[in-house]
């Protein structure tokens, strides 16, 4: 029997795959007028912007199918991958249909690059968004409901609509029915791993940040319903958790090599980025839609590396997830010379032997091309996971 | 033979970290850049600066062994090396630099300028030592400007979250006339530092802007700001300092009085500590003499005319935790280096990139060609870490910089032709 979510997912792939952004400058020609605005990973208010009519629009990278020459050029042999094949797309006009680009701050790396692009791309906006590491109310909620007003002014000036309550509250509504359908996509693979791979989960996803909310939530849809008649049966793989790879992501095939060492990846943190506010943004409960998204970031926000811990215990989150997927190891994929993944690493691990739970780490690039290690070492521990783990 | 200001500056210290093995005080630990030196000192704490122990650590050829143990225990060796030689030295019993140990923190002051690095460091730290953690989040200067948003947000954290936090740990309020009497010292020095660093502008220098300097900063940038001490430290340097420049004398060097002075260079990014000597005097040998360098503004931009202020203590303290060199955007620091090319007459300007500090180096290849653009001065470029002796390859930088210096003087006699 066919697939019925084939064509789905080879849409989902193609969009993904496409270095050129031909989806944006389409984009462009049906929204005369309206702005397309790129930004780095991790987060970024995404219904804001497309309460001013933006087409929101994530940049991870080249991954594995760009020859990074330029872009090497710019940086250091120590600094992460990402930086360097998103300067060389750049470089050969690939983002040439954004208007702006946003910069959140997630480490030092986007943080300078921020002022690269500044300096490269006079004609784009540059936005630096500081997020805030103090989650009061009064303090950071006042300074970060500040930084989305300068973000919406800087793209009013830019030709973008004026950001209005109803246009936000609207845009939050059509996020939160896109994050419900992603909820009931992680479900699926939770519940059912065989019915939608781990691999297929993460195109799903990727393919969200380059969409806006509506037009992702009736991919998911259809997605879903498809998936839904699959046929299938449950593999005798392990079940695991795979987190670190919230920013630069692995090469899809290494992904896939995880898959086919006999592990189901029940969750992950490659798509942070679009899940970083935990459920629904609740406007009612606010004065005002700006109001609701500030809160949902400060009350609401996924615990990352990236994110200043607070008063929580280090690790929590990790051990609800485990809990919530019901996981039997977690596997450490961090990018190299990612300070906020690796930094946070060995804090992670101690919670996980405190707690019992197996590990074991693996560090790539977004051009990793030898994915046999890493079948061998994920594939080990699996089968450890499985002679010797608690199911 | 060391000078008066030295020897100050060596019991100075020596003093604090007997004050620390004593633990007379309640101890905070904290970072260099915005940090609140005068802050703690009002309220009677004492500070402890992990990257001083580290890079202290670094110069006495202890690092190597400190960044093992941390590896050992997991950490990357993808990270910051002071991470690593902070948690390793830690791990190996905190016997701080004077061979003295340190105490465990009472509480940890993040304060978040210019480095993400900083968060997780202390993460780190709160999980081993179990203390409370005070946030204190800087915005960074991406537009080039402290918007009144930026102040009023570090301003409200300093009285509301800050100071609270301070006074649970040393026991008692604030007393600001205190807290006032300090930045009015700190003023002080600073007015003495900047006669220092602009002393770099005359020819012959009677300073090095980067490896002397890094001895200049010492105080202002570890627990003294805003104390007696450090203003005495202050006028009696600067006196020495004004003094060479009578004499036409140039700055003091490893290997004796420097000689006549060849090149003078701008350096950007931050020296490698384990080859200290040995990097200094492959500069000072070929009579290539530092005369300004954005290192030794981490710790605060003085000479771009800010002064903590006694009239405003918190404002003051707010902009001065913006105003570190590292809370600058790119842009910003090209246009820093460009005018102290041209205002101290650099004829060459040097980055030594680290592999340790994203927050400095991301950046500084494309730095590097806007500033020969603009400034049509060379520009050369090195590669070691700040503590990881495992990235200092002597013969390749002793090559490089013979060849920068080369290139100077081809640029130079070009000129002449």
């Amino acid at each position: 029997m066919n697939d019925p979510a084939a064509a789905v997912l080879a849409g989902l792939r193609e969009l993904v795959e496409d270095l050129e952004f031909r989806h944006v400058a389409e984009w462009k020609k049906t929204h005369p007028g309206a702005l397309a605005v790129g930004h780095l990973p991790v987060y970024v208010p995404r219904p804001l912007l497309e309460a001013q009519g933006c087409l929101p629009v994530a940049i991870f990278g080249g991954g594995d199918a760009l020859d990074v020459v330029r872009g090497d050029s710019f940086f250091q042999s120590y600094i992460c991958h990402l930086p360097r094949s998103t300067v060389e797309l750049g470089l050969r006009g690939s983002f040439d249909a954004l208007d702006a680009v946003v910069f959140p701050s997630t480490c030092d790396v986007i943080r300078n690059l921020s002022g690269m692009w500044k300096m490269l791309f006079p004609r784009q906006e540059a936005f630096y968004l500081d997020l805030p590491q103090d989650f009061s109310p009064e303090l950071g909620g006042a300074f970060y409901a500040e930084e989305l007003k300068r973000l919406a002014a800087v793209l009013e000036a830019r030709g973008a609509r004026p950001l209005t309550d109803d246009a936000l509250e609207a845009a939050i509504e059509r996020e939160n029915e896109r994050q419900a359908l992603l909820d009931e996509l992680a479900a699926i693979r939770r519940d059912e791993p065989w019915r939608l791979r781990a691999s297929e989960a993460y195109l799903a996803a990727r393919a969200g940040t380059l969409l806006d909310a509506q037009e992702h939530a009736a991919t998911l849809r259809e997605l879903i319903a498809k998936v839904q008649r699959r046929p299938g049966k449950p593999y005798d793989n392990a079940r695991v958790l795979v987190v670190g790879s919230f920013c630069e992501q692995p090469p899809y095939g290494l992904v896939r090599t995880l898959e086919q060492s006999g592990c189901d990846i029940v969750d992950d943190d490659f798509q942070l980025g679009l899940r970083a506010v935990r459920g629904r943004i609740r406007v009612d409960c606010f004065g005002s839609p700006l109001e609701a998204l500030v809160s949902a970031f400060l009350q609401q926000g996924t615990p990352t590396a990236c994110r200043y811990i607070g008063k929580a215990a280090k690790g929590e989150h990790l051990l609800t997830q485990i809990r919530t997927a019901k996981a039997d190891g977690v596997v450490f994929l961090a990018a190299s010379f990612c300070d906020p993944a690796l930094l946070d690493q060995p804090m992670l691990e101690k919670t996980l032997d405190d707690a019992g739970v197996p590990h074991t780490s693996v560090k790539f690039s977004e051009n990793t091309g030898q994915f046999q290690p890493v079948r061998e070492q994920a594939g080990a521990f699996g089968d450890s996971l499985k002679l010797w783990g608690t199911r | 033979m060391k000078e008066k200001s030295q020897l100050r500056q060596k019991k100075m210290i020596a003093d604090h970290f007997r004050r620390l093995a004593d633990a007379t005080s309640n101890v905070v630990y904290t970072f260099v850049p915005g940090n609140l030196t005068e802050l703690l000192g009002a309220l009677g704490l004492l500070p402890v600066l992990p990257e001083i122990n580290a890079l202290q650590s670094g110069m006495r050829g202890k690092s190597a062994g400190y960044i093992a143990e941390a590896e050992k225990a997991g950490h990357s060796e993808d990270v910051c090396s002071y991470v690593k030689c902070d948690l390793g030295m830690s791990l190996k019993g905190n016997v701080g630099p004077t061979g003295e140990r340190l105490p465990p923190p009472n509480a940890l002051l993040l304060s978040y300028t210019g480095c993400f690095t900083f968060m997780k460091w202390f993460e780190i730290l709160r999980e081993q030592y179990k203390c409370p953690v005070t946030m204190l989040h800087v915005p960074y200067q991406a537009d080039g400007t402290i918007t009144p948003q930026m102040r009023k947000y570090v301003v409200d954290q300093l009285r509301r979250e800050v100071v609270p936090a301070l006074e649970k740990v040393a026991g008692r309020k604030l007393d600001e006339s205190e807290l006032a009497r300090r930045l009015a010292l700190s003023a002080q020095a600073e007015n003495d530092l900047v006669a220092v660093w602009e002393a770099g502008k005359q020819k012959p220098s009677p300073v090095d802007g980067y490896f002397g300097g890094v001895y200049y900063v010492g105080p202002i940038f570890s627990a003294f700001r805003g104390t007696m001490e450090a203003a005495a430290y202050y006028s009696e340097l600067r006196d020495e300092v004004e003094a060479r420049a009578a004499r036409g004398e140039g700055p003091m060097t490893p290997d004796g009085p420097m000689g006549p002075q060849r090149f003078r260079l701008v350096v950007e990014g931050p020296p490698c500590w384990t080859s200290f000597n040995d990097f200094w005097s492959m500069f000072s040998r070929e009579g290539a003499v530092v005369v300004a360098s954005t290192y030794t503004r981490v710790g605060g931009l003085y000479d771009q005319g800010f002064r903590h202020d006694p009239e405003h203590p918190f404002e003051s303290l707010a902009d001065y935790c913006l105003g570190c060199y590292t809370n600058h955007s790119l842009p910003a620091r090209v246009g820093l280096l460009e005018k102290y090319i041209r205002e101290y007459g650099a004829d060459g300007f040097l980055i030594n990139s680290v592999k340790s500090c994203n927050s400095f180096s991301v950046g500084q290849l494309q730095m590097m060609r806007v500033l020969e653009e603009r400034t049509g001065v060379p520009g050369g470029f090195i590669e070691s870490d700040l503590v990881d002796s495992r990235y200092f390859g002597k013969a390749n930088i002793s090559n490089r910089l013979q060849s920068f210096f080369q290139m100077i003087e081809a640029r130079r006699a070009r000129r002449s032709a």
